[in-house]
């Protein structure tokens, strides 16, 4: 175990990509508490499928495959998917869950189009493009890695610096507005650091899976603390130490995947919060239901000795 | 309507709790409906007005209490239920019709595999027909205004040929010629001899519309006829300071601040 | 021939998916059909293992049992106090990481590429033949989502009126002593089965997009339930046949030419629907304007 720790360290690459993972859930877990917060956990999931199209244009302008420009790529083609569903749920009956889901179909079956095409045509360096969908953090070179931690020490440092006024647009946007926050833009660039955060996200862990990046950690956090700052700093640590995790288990053997283990171990992290966290723990809500519960259940029983209609009245739970 | 049921109440409810994680939003409240009359449900907001009511409808889960309907378990006598639920509970975007809304009452009667045929479809109509939107008995339900949506409900509701009603709030935020319908409504189910509960929320038309009042606030305050319970005091103690009581030409009238 | 087969089983999967989404859409629950298309793949991975073969029964089975499993779980954590859209997110991405590292795993025991679970091959189908007692019965693929589509159909048939009540309002249902929860499980079902038999065709995602773009189409040009099911199972058909001599065209994706039409087909509805499109509401909007002033 230790050899294996060591190991990690020793090996310049492997310490880089540990590095970079460890930064992006830190990153991701800080970011999507806001999102987390405002209900829109499912919005990584959108933008990360929205993204496909956005990277697929990105490598047909440029011809080669880089961090910096698939980003670029992502973020575009994230906020018009956005902006999409924003139309649709406005100007049609169609309710938001189902315009997410038309338009994250649409822009990833474009997407397959132009990928598919791109393989199909045979220009030679295509290969990276679905690494990049599945997510393998070992196939990533340094400059790849140097992108991925500027991006998650900009995320932490916005969240940050913009802690007080993303706070308040997140908990009553129609307060933060009438003290004169400018909350549209606070929103949009709220919303940015969200599909920079899904963009980087997806080199380590793929398409699918992150958006537990933004949801899991951060959901987990939640059920620690009351307090914003905490959640933030708990939706972090969780982060880290999934990205960690996921990076370092992956060296173990050729075919482990880094993102199924990334979001495993922050799936665990969720149900262990989920199961013991104080006060807002299952267990102990079950604890106190249970009390609340046998209370009841004796005072009305004395209530029910006192009036015989009660008794002859058909039981329910 | 058989002799037997004049001896048992139509709904007889006791000790009824309902907790949502550790705060009780309804709390032991025990009351018994006369047959035949027009029963208000009234009790600031958040006072577990609807949670009752759909804790004795079985569509919350309590945690202590008995239901009682004519004597038996609500289960056995669901046919006998009609119930109304708040306007803004369905999508009103979903793609049918007024008459196919009302139509929706018969399911219960029809059982697992019957589908709805020219019975249900006339006695549909002639619901709608008596809460006056039989010209609009094909129109889209989005079409339709805020009171012509809650008709639709009631209409629903009568389709259910049910002798014990439940309606939730049917008077929120209706034009008055729907008011006036829900009014002539109600007085014609007191004629046929059924049962009403409604959730109410005006203070002010309570002593015109209705016979009996129970006052909630998470307990039940009081339970009896208008005359003896709708009184300041028990209104008081029901709405604790956010109720003032204004008197103008002689007359009492009833304020919520 | 081939093209035959390839056809057939773009419109089975059309069929059943487009039938399925309007009560999905309906009932907002869009997004539990896309957790449920994607958390399937454990499912599928683990009847591979466990039968070691592709044989449909099997896989069907298993995976809509996770299928099931998955909209248990998004209530469980719901009931527990999580928000709906967090509850959905985690349950997804957890299932769908154990279906890959399972997957990645035993690749030297599973027949099945992590590419195909994305985008789905639906160009093999017509050489993954199913023989029964040495005779050749045709696509393995053809066969599964056929009986998927008779189920669908039987079910809705039969309960149509419990079906449209459950989607419409669940309290008054409930209230008639109609079985709300098991309603809701035989449509999530029907939704699982129906993930798992277009999975190889056409991937976790365009699953989705055919669940939900021909019902969301259908939901802007009508007002009543059976026609917009008529609507959208054409919309399902017709994207699923031009999409198929798009892909011949373009030399890309089937799966993705097929969800891309269907989109297109939505953005015309969107723009031209004769009661909700664009089109009308602005033109009505500005005449009334000008009338007002």
């Amino acid at each position: 175990m230790l050899d294996w720790l060591i190991s990690l360290w020793s090996d310049p690459n492997t310490r880089w990509i540990l590095m970079g993972c460890t930064l992006l859930g830190l990153g991701s877990g800080v970011i999507g508490s806001f999102t987390f917060l405002r209900r829109e956990s499912l919005l990584g999931d959108t933008l990360a499928h929205a993204a496909l199209p956005g990277v697929c244009i990105a490598f047909i302008l440029h011809e080669v495959k880089s961090a910096g420009l698939f980003l670029v790529g992502a973020l575009l083609a994230g906020i018009a998917a956005v902006l999409c569903v924003s139309a649709i749920s406005r100007w049609t009956k169609i309710k938001p869950d189902a315009a997410m889901g038309i338009v994250l179909t649409f822009f990833f079956g474009v997407g397959t189009v132009m990928l598919t095409h791109i393989q199909h045509s045979g220009s030679g360096s295509q290969s990276g493009l679905d690494k990049y969908l599945f997510g393998q953090a070992a196939a990533m070179v340094t400059r790849d890695v140097y992108t991925l931690m500027g991006v998650s020490l900009l995320l932490v440092l916005a969240a940050l610096l913009l802690f007080k006024e993303f706070k308040l647009i997140s908990f009553d946007p129609g307060f933060a507005r009438g003290i004169g926050l400018p909350v549209g833009l606070l929103e949009h660039a709220m919303l940015i650091l969200t599909t920079v955060a899904v963009a980087a996200g997806i080199q380590a862990v793929g398409v699918v899976l992150v958006a537990a990046l933004l949801i899991t950690p951060a959901a987990a956090a939640r059920y620690w603390t009351d307090r914003l700052s905490v959640m933030l700093t708990f939706a972090g640590l969780f982060g880290a130490l999934s990205g960690a995790s996921g990076a370092a288990i992956s060296t173990l053997g050729e075919g482990i995947p880094t993102g199924p283990v990334t979001v495993l171990a922050a799936t665990l992290l969720f149900a262990v919060s989920l199961l013991l966290a104080p006060r807002r723990g299952l267990v102990a809500r079950a604890l106190r239901h249970r009390g609340l519960k046998a209370d009841y259940a004796a005072r009305s029983a004395v209530h029910a000795s006192g009036s015989p209609e009660a008794a002859e009245g058909g039981g329910r739970r | 309507m058989n002799k037997q049921d004049k001896q048992i109440p139509p709904l007889t409810v006791s000790g009824m709790t309902v907790a949502y994680q550790r705060k009780a939003v309804v709390e032991e409240v025990s009351f018994t409906l006369p047959e035949g009359n027009l029963i208000a449900l009234i009790g600031p907001n958040g006072a577990g007005k609807s949670t009752l009511l759909k804790a004795v409808l079985g569509l919350v889960p309590s945690i202590a209490g008995q239901v009682s309907i004519y004597g038996d378990a609500y289960k056995k006598m669901r046919s006998r239920v009609g119930y109304v639920p708040q306007r803004e509970s369905v999508d009103w975007d979903f793609p049918t019709d007024a008459l196919d809304v009302v139509m929706m009452g018969r399911y219960g009667h029809l059982g697992w595999i019957k589908r709805p045929g020219r019975r249900e479809k006339e006695l549909a109509l002639a619901t709608l027909d008596k809460v006056g939107m039989a010209d609009f008995a094909r129109r889209q339900i989005s079409q339709l205004s805020g009171g012509q949506q809650q008709r639709v409900f009631l209409a629903r509701a009568l389709a259910q040929e049910a002798d014990l009603y439940f309606m939730d709030e049917p008077f929120a935020g209706v034009d008055a010629a729907t008011e006036k319908a829900i009014i002539a409504l109600l007085s014609e189910l007191k004629r046929a001899g059924k049962t009403v509960l409604v959730v109410h929320h005006d203070l002010s038309t309570v002593e015109e519309y209705f016979d009996h009042v129970l006052l909630l606030n998470k307990k039940l305050i009081a339970a009896g006829p208008v005359e003896t319970t709708f009184t300041p005091d028990l209104l008081h103690e029901t709405y604790g300071g956010k109720l003032a009581i204004v008197s103008s030409d002689g007359r009492e009238t009833l304020v919520r601040s | 021939m081939m093209d035959f087969w390839i056809i057939l089983t773009a419109v089975l999967v059309a069929s059943a998916c487009s039938i399925l989404g309007c009560f999905l859409i309906l009932r907002r629950m869009a997004l539990v059909g896309d957790a449920i298309s994607h958390a399937v793949l454990p499912g599928i991975a683990i009847a591979f293992l466990m039968s070691g073969t592709r044989d449909s029964m099997w896989m069907l089975l298993g995976a809509t049992a996770f299928g099931l499993l998955t909209v248990f779980l998004i209530q469980t954590l719901q009931t527990f106090g999580l928000q709906s859209d967090a509850s959905i997110g985690i349950v997804f991405t957890a299932l769908f990481a154990v279906g890959v590292l399972l997957i990645s795993l035993n690749a030297q025991h599973i027949d099945l590429d992590l590419d195909c679970v994305l985008f789905g091959e639906i160009a093999y189908v017509p050489w993954d033949t199913w023989t029964l007692g040495g005779i050749q019965m045709g696509p393995r693929a053809v066969f599964m989502l056929g009986i998927t589509l008779m189920v669908i159909l039987l079910l809705l048939g039969l309960f149509y009126k419990q079906f449209k009540i459950c989607a419409f309002d669940p309290a008054m249902a409930a209230a008639c002593g109609i079985p709300v929860l098991l309603f809701h499980y035989l449509l999530m079902g029907m939704v699982s089965m129906t993930a798992v038999s277009s999975f190889e065709s056409v991937g976790a995602i365009l699953v989705v997009g055919m669940l939900i773009i021909p019902a969301a189409t259908a939901y802007l040009l009508t007002h009543r339930l059976g026609i917009m099911i008529g609507l959208s199972v054409a919309v399902g058909i017709v994207s699923a046949i031009s999409g198929y001599l798009v892909s011949y065209l373009l030399d890309a994706s089937i799966a993705g030419c097929i969800v891309s039409v269907a989109g297109i087909l939505f953005i015309l509805a969107l723009i031209f629907s004769p009661s909700s499109g664009l089109l009308v509401k602005f033109t009505r909007r500005s005449s009334s304007a000008r009338t007002a002033s």
